[in-house]
């Protein structure tokens, strides 16, 4: 049995090459029930592999991963009973009626009142009223829901989605952000996008994976910091003088200062200090009249950015 | 077996509302209407026995329609992907299949030649015991046809390869007889005389029921799924 304090995914050591291409080097983490885990990465970093090796798909060249305390590769039945899988491409089938589709995936799961749990996901993923159209002809927003309404027809522990949200438009996303949210309040969820806002704003834990090696894991905000390595503040003055900027760095603690457009600066200092009260002083007493005063934070873009491109953090 | 049926009824389902059964079995009909009105009057003999032997050939040729779908479509929209992925075995994605589409075989196809047999039993007095077996042989070698047809659908994304792969295939084995006076007799000659079609089905026809017919037919399907389950499986090995 699980308690709550076994991870409800245990990824350790994971190794998939294809061929000669290594797609996962050395991949481990863990995910605790209740949580959503964010795969951030570019195209072709390894996360649809991971989902893939996760869900039975595919097996690992070597390494071993654990859902619910089931090997995913030797007891691969009873994982998949505990899954809900949306892969990158729905598997949807044109020909059938949303109902029918949902029905055919519930049976698959092994639900046995079929009713019941086609309706709660239609209700879930607000297609009700179009239980009865089919698929063929429902549009790119509709079509993402059913097949996220498959992958929690069968009420699983564990939900992986690949790409959620991915062709939705902003209203859509919305809503599909909030459905992983409200779902995840009691379920276990693995979701990769390479959106970043997306992962910042949906998942507890974001894990930044490329060249199939993670290189960072850590809450969203936490990361930002991380990889910061320094603090930044942007300073905006009225006057235009040379030679503020060398001021600025004479400045005690700042290493470095960048001019931006309009009489703007980004003010680099060392890690944990807080100049903005004397580069307050210092633009007071020279005359150069503050526009603007603030600390830059990273975005999430940015660490990506970072991350994905640079050899060591 | 909760599983299989789940496959083979959502199979049927497509069945009904695709064109090619329809089309498959419209062509069929026409086809065995002409040979068979044209053998009962040119033999006068209240038989089905070379009626059966020519359904089996068109068989060959329309057999693979009906099953290039089954898994190269699913390959092609990624459905393939719910299916490996739900708590259901390779093999019973395979068999759902091969049931789903030997049902449609019979319903669409077998089923509206029987009154090929009220025609002769009202015009003559046919020996019923041929009509049987003969319909039995039928069903039989339709569903081993299927089932290479099921195999080559497993190969591809591609249904017009897994048509013709799966044509192609058949025609082979229905062929492979004259093949023997190449290999001679030796082991390969008994091996190429053993997988050749035409050497099985005829015993049905003449309304004689040998065990090593039956055995050939069904050994054919066993190889056949089996290898559709193994092709599934060989994501898990590349």
């Amino acid at each position: 049995m699980t308690t709550d304090s076994t991870p409800m995914i245990q990824v350790d050591h994971l190794f998939k090459t294809y061929g000669t291409y290594q797609a996962l080097r050395d991949v481990s983490f863990q995910v605790k029930r209740g949580e959503i885990l964010g795969f951030l990465g570019p195209n072709g970093a390894g996360k649809t592999t991971t989902m893939r090796i996760l869900t039975g798909y595919l097996p690992a060249s070597s390494g071993t991963a654990r859902i619910a305390e089931h090997d995913v590769f030797s007891d691969s039945l009873a994982v998949r009973k505990r899954i809900g899988y949306l892969p990158e491409t729905v598997p949807l089938y044109t020909e059938m009626t949303v109902y029918d589709y949902l029905d055919f995936a519930a049976r698959l799961r092994g639900v046995e009142n079929t009713f019941d749990a086609v309706d709660r996901a239609m209700e879930m993923t607000n297609i009700g009223e179009r239980a009865d159209t089919i698929i063929g002809k429902l549009s790119k927003g509709f079509r993402q829901r059913v097949g996220i309404a498959q992958a929690l027809v069968h009420n699983p522990d564990v939900l992986i989605l690949d790409e959620p949200t991915i062709g939705l438009d902003p209203k859509q996303i919305i809503e599909v952000r909030n459905l992983i949210k409200e779902f995840g309040k009691e379920h276990t969820i693995i979701l990769s996008t390479h959106i970043l806002p997306e992962a910042s704003q949906t998942c507890s834990r974001v894990l930044i994976i490329n060249n199939g090696e993670i290189v960072a894991e850590d809450t969203p905000a936490r990361l930002a910091s991380r990889v910061r390595g320094a603090e930044h503040v942007y300073l905006q003055v009225a006057q235009s003088a040379p030679g503020i900027a060398k001021e600025l760095e004479k400045i005690k603690g700042v290493l470095g200062v960048t001019a931006k457009e309009e009489n703007g600066f980004e003010i680099e200092t060392t890690l944990g200090t807080d100049k903005r009260a004397e580069l307050a002083t210092l633009a007071v007493q020279r005359g150069w009249g503050i526009l603007e005063l603030r600390p830059v934070g990273m975005s999430l873009e940015e660490v990506f950015l970072k991350l994905t491109t640079e050899e060591n953090v | 077996m909760k599983n299989i049926w789940t496959i083979a009824s959502r199979e049927l389902r497509a069945f009904i509302v695709s064109p090619v059964p329809y089309v498959v079995s419209a062509l069929f009909l026409v086809f065995m209407g002409y040979l068979f009105s044209l053998i009962v009057i040119s033999s006068q003999e209240a038989s089905l026995r070379s009626v059966f032997g020519n359904m089996i050939f068109v068989l060959l040729l329309l057999a693979p329609a009906l099953t290039m779908r089954l898994l190269a479509e699913e390959k092609r929209l990624g459905t393939i992907e719910l299916l490996l992925t739900s708590p259901i075995h390779d093999w019973q994605v395979v068999i759902g299949k091969f049931l789903g589409s030997v049902i449609t075989f019979a319903v669409v196809m077998v089923a509206p030649t029987l009154y090929y047999a009220l025609i002769l039993k009202f015009i003559g007095n046919p020996d019923m015991i041929p009509l049987f077996t003969g319909y039995f042989g039928v069903l039989l070698f339709g569903s081993m046809f299927l089932a290479i047809g099921l195999f080559t659908s497993s190969l591809t994304q591609n249904q017009v390869i897994a048509y013709f792969a799966g044509f192609v295939l058949l025609l082979l084995m229905f062929i492979a007889d004259p093949a023997t006076s190449i290999t001679g007799f030796g082991p390969l000659g008994t091996f190429v005389s053993y997988v050749s079609i035409q050497k099985h089905y005829d015993g049905f026809f003449r309304g004689v029921l040998d065990t090593i017919d039956v055995v050939y037919a069904l050994s054919v399907i066993a190889i056949a799924l089996i290898l559709a389950t193994f092709s599934l499986q060989s994501r898990r090995f590349s």
